[in-house]
């Protein structure tokens, strides 16, 4: 054997690795005084959240006048945030002018979504395909009966009556379910071969983009009248629900059609070879995939959506945000200096939870359907 | 061509079912060109393959080897001339061509399964979808194919959590799933690490063995030595020289494949 030459003589067996220092000290050591600008940040941080929180908490909880109390507590010197105010037109934020009498319905509505809706959003529940029909086939109609009314003998409720979260969930709730199966197939027509489909599409699109979602709904509302035969009229809800979906399925359908193009060409091709047609090419191979990719994309734009309702107050009507204006600038008995502050954020905690919901969901969901790649 | 490698398998080739039919055409390629845009990749083919038999197609990078098996299946689209597997012709006809893709199966070099589905949904998707199968029988037949490829443990992982030679072996079965009548193999071990190689050529063998009709597109001259019939040879878009492997590893008679095989053979 040369100098340079080895050999190993016995193999060196697997051990655990070594203990890493824990504990909570270690863990301040390492992650808050670790150096001196460390400890310098840590320190600047501690006093910039000392000299934020006490008066935050005064104005949330401290000095607040908690839900039950009245105009006049609200009105004192250092009173906080008004939430009786909120408590007190709670039910003008849910349900708008919805007759009172009739309340039942919208909150059977919110139920029966609530029920549909739970076990389908959690992997584990069986039955998936018949929650899948109840939900967006029979739930829909049911949901539009109820809050329309008309039949059965339930008494007609016009749209321009509804209102506040009600209005906005509809709104978004439609709007995603619609825009998400549209904005797919837009996708994979823009990228389909013939020529018509793929020109349509892709016009479609362009337009939709380059227009803001105000002018849609304006249009959608003020234009779209003066085109339409004398006498016939498209209930403005509607109008509104077409314009929103319209708008977002557009953005879907690029954010979509960045994922196809994130498919290797070998999974098209494989998926050809194995003499799959076009439809179960996509359903089974591409799109699972591709969809999967996309996912913060996609609830990106559910967010949005779900956010843009707001602008519904254009074309006239009281979504969330509107109503809890609306009560701002008409309830004198509930005039304060903190009364409108108040309404506005307790609409800003509304959308936040939704949002938050939304993005916590999609992060759940990109982390299980996380199995391609995983070790 | 550091590609090229002589891997053997060291077993005597059961040979008793390897029969190449007189009469039964399982592909024809007549008169057949084919240009991507202005450039003409594929001249003037004539192949005819019978039932049973195991053609190897070799020749340098570029030279349209897997433009061709790939127009067999119409991955491809053929401008000119006529290609007819099973009886069928290649047409524009997306039904024809389906039609085709079910008896005909590929592998290619970068295995190409479905990242998203277990192994054992890899096999079962097109039997259940395009065959119409119960899922079951579907499932019985994968599992019978994961046997003979010997990965049958690996049946409910994911195709990334196995090796390139095993993806490579569930890539076959894959195949074998849809009961195809014809195989084909794309460079097939051009992307393995070389102690994979063989497993794959092992299974590859057996299939042929099995009297499996197979075009495959390699680089390895072991096998065609083993395994082939006949051994095609293309440079330019062109088939340059045809013969069985024996003579055509001793005795090739065009200068273009005696240069080709002096670079790659030692």
């Amino acid at each position: 054997m040369t100098d340079i030459g080895f050999v190993r003589s016995e193999i060196v067996s697997a051990r655990p690795a070594p203990n890493r220092s824990s504990g909570a000290i270690a863990w301040v050591r390492k992650n808050l005084f670790s150096t001196p600008l460390d400890t310098a940040l840590t320190i600047l941080g501690v006093v910039f959240l000392a000299w934020i929180i006490p008066p935050l908490y005064g104005f949330f909880f401290g000095n607040a006048v908690p839900p039950g109390g009245t105009v006049e507590q609200c009105r004192l010197e250092n009173a906080g945030a008004c939430w009786a105010y909120i408590a007190a037109e709670m039910e003008f934020f849910i349900y708008g002018f919805y007759p009172a009498q009739e309340f039942w319905r919208p909150n059977l509505v919110f139920a029966l979504g609530a029920l549909l809706l739970a076990p389908l959003l959690i992997p584990k529940v069986p039955y998936k395909r018949t929650n899948a029909v109840l939900l967006f086939v029979v739930y829909p109609v049911v949901s539009y009966i109820l809050l329309a009314g008309g039949l059965f003998g339930l008494r007609v409720v016009p749209t321009e009556q509804w209102g506040g979260l009600l209005v906005t969930l509809i709104i978004s709730v439609v709007g995603i379910t619609l825009s998400f199966p549209i904005g797919v197939v837009l996708a994979l027509g823009r990228q389909s071969q013939l020529p018509i489909i793929k020109t349509v599409c892709v016009m479609f699109i362009e337009l939709i983009r380059a227009v803001p979602l105000i002018t849609i709904l304006f249009m959608a509302s003020v234009m779209l009248p003066l085109f339409m035969p004398q006498g016939t009229t498209v209930d403005k809800f509607l109008r509104a629900l077409v314009g929103v979906t319209l708008f977002t399925s557009a953005y879907v359908a690029e954010v979509v059609r960045g994922g196809l193009q994130a498919i290797p060409r070998g999974q098209y091709e494989a998926a050809a070879a194995l003499g799959l047609g076009y439809w179960k090419r996509m359903g089974f191979i591409i799109l699972p995939q591709a969809l999967k990719h996309v996912i913060p994309g996609i609830v990106n734009n559910f967010i949005a959506l779900f956010k843009d309702t707001s602008l519904v107050y254009i074309v006239g009507m009281r979504d969330l945000l509107e109503a809890v204006k609306t009560k701002n600038d008409s309830a004198i008995e509930w005039q304060s200096a903190n009364t409108a502050t108040t309404g506005y954020i307790f609409a800003a905690m509304v959308f936040w939870v939704f949002c938050f919901g939304m993005s916590r969901y999609s992060i759940f969901m990109e982390h299980r359907l996380n199995t391609g790649y995983k070790r | 061509m550091s590609q090229v490698s002589e891997t053997t398998v060291d077993r005597d080739i059961d040979t008793s079912h390897m029969q190449v039919s007189k009469t039964e055409v399982a592909i024809d390629v007549v008169n057949m060109h084919k240009w991507y845009g202005d450039f003409h990749v594929l001249r003037d083919i004539n192949l005819r393959v019978m039932k049973g038999e195991r053609i190897v197609i070799a020749g340098p990078s570029g030279s349209g080897k897997s433009t061709l098996i790939r127009c067999i299946n119409r991955l491809e689209e053929h401008q000119e001339g006529q290609i007819i597997v099973n009886g069928t012709e290649l047409t524009a006809d997306l039904k024809r061509i389906d039609e085709v893709r079910r008896e005909v199966g590929m592998v290619f070099q970068h295995f190409n399964l479905f990242p998203h589905l277990t192994i054992l949904q890899n096999l079962t998707l097109a039997p259940i979808w395009v065959r119409g199968i119960p899922k079951a029988e579907a499932e019985a037949t994968a599992m019978h194919y994961l046997e003979r490829v010997k990965i049958p443990e690996q049946a409910n992982k994911f195709p990334g959590q196995l090796s390139g030679g095993q993806q490579q072996r569930v890539a076959i079965a894959r195949s074998l799933c849809m009961q195809p009548e014809i195989m084909l193999f794309d460079e097939p071990t051009s992307a393995l690490d070389p102690e994979m190689v063989k497993e794959v050529l092992e299974v590859m063998i057996s299939l042929a063995e099995d009297g499996m009709t197979m075009i495959c597109v390699t680089h390895e001259m072991g096998f065609a030595r083993q395994v082939a019939n006949r051994v095609i040879f293309m440079d330019q878009g062109q088939i340059i020289e045809e013969n069985e492997p024996e003579a055509f590893f001793s005795n090739p008679q065009h200068e273009r494949t005696k240069l080709f095989l002096s670079q790659i053979l030692h």
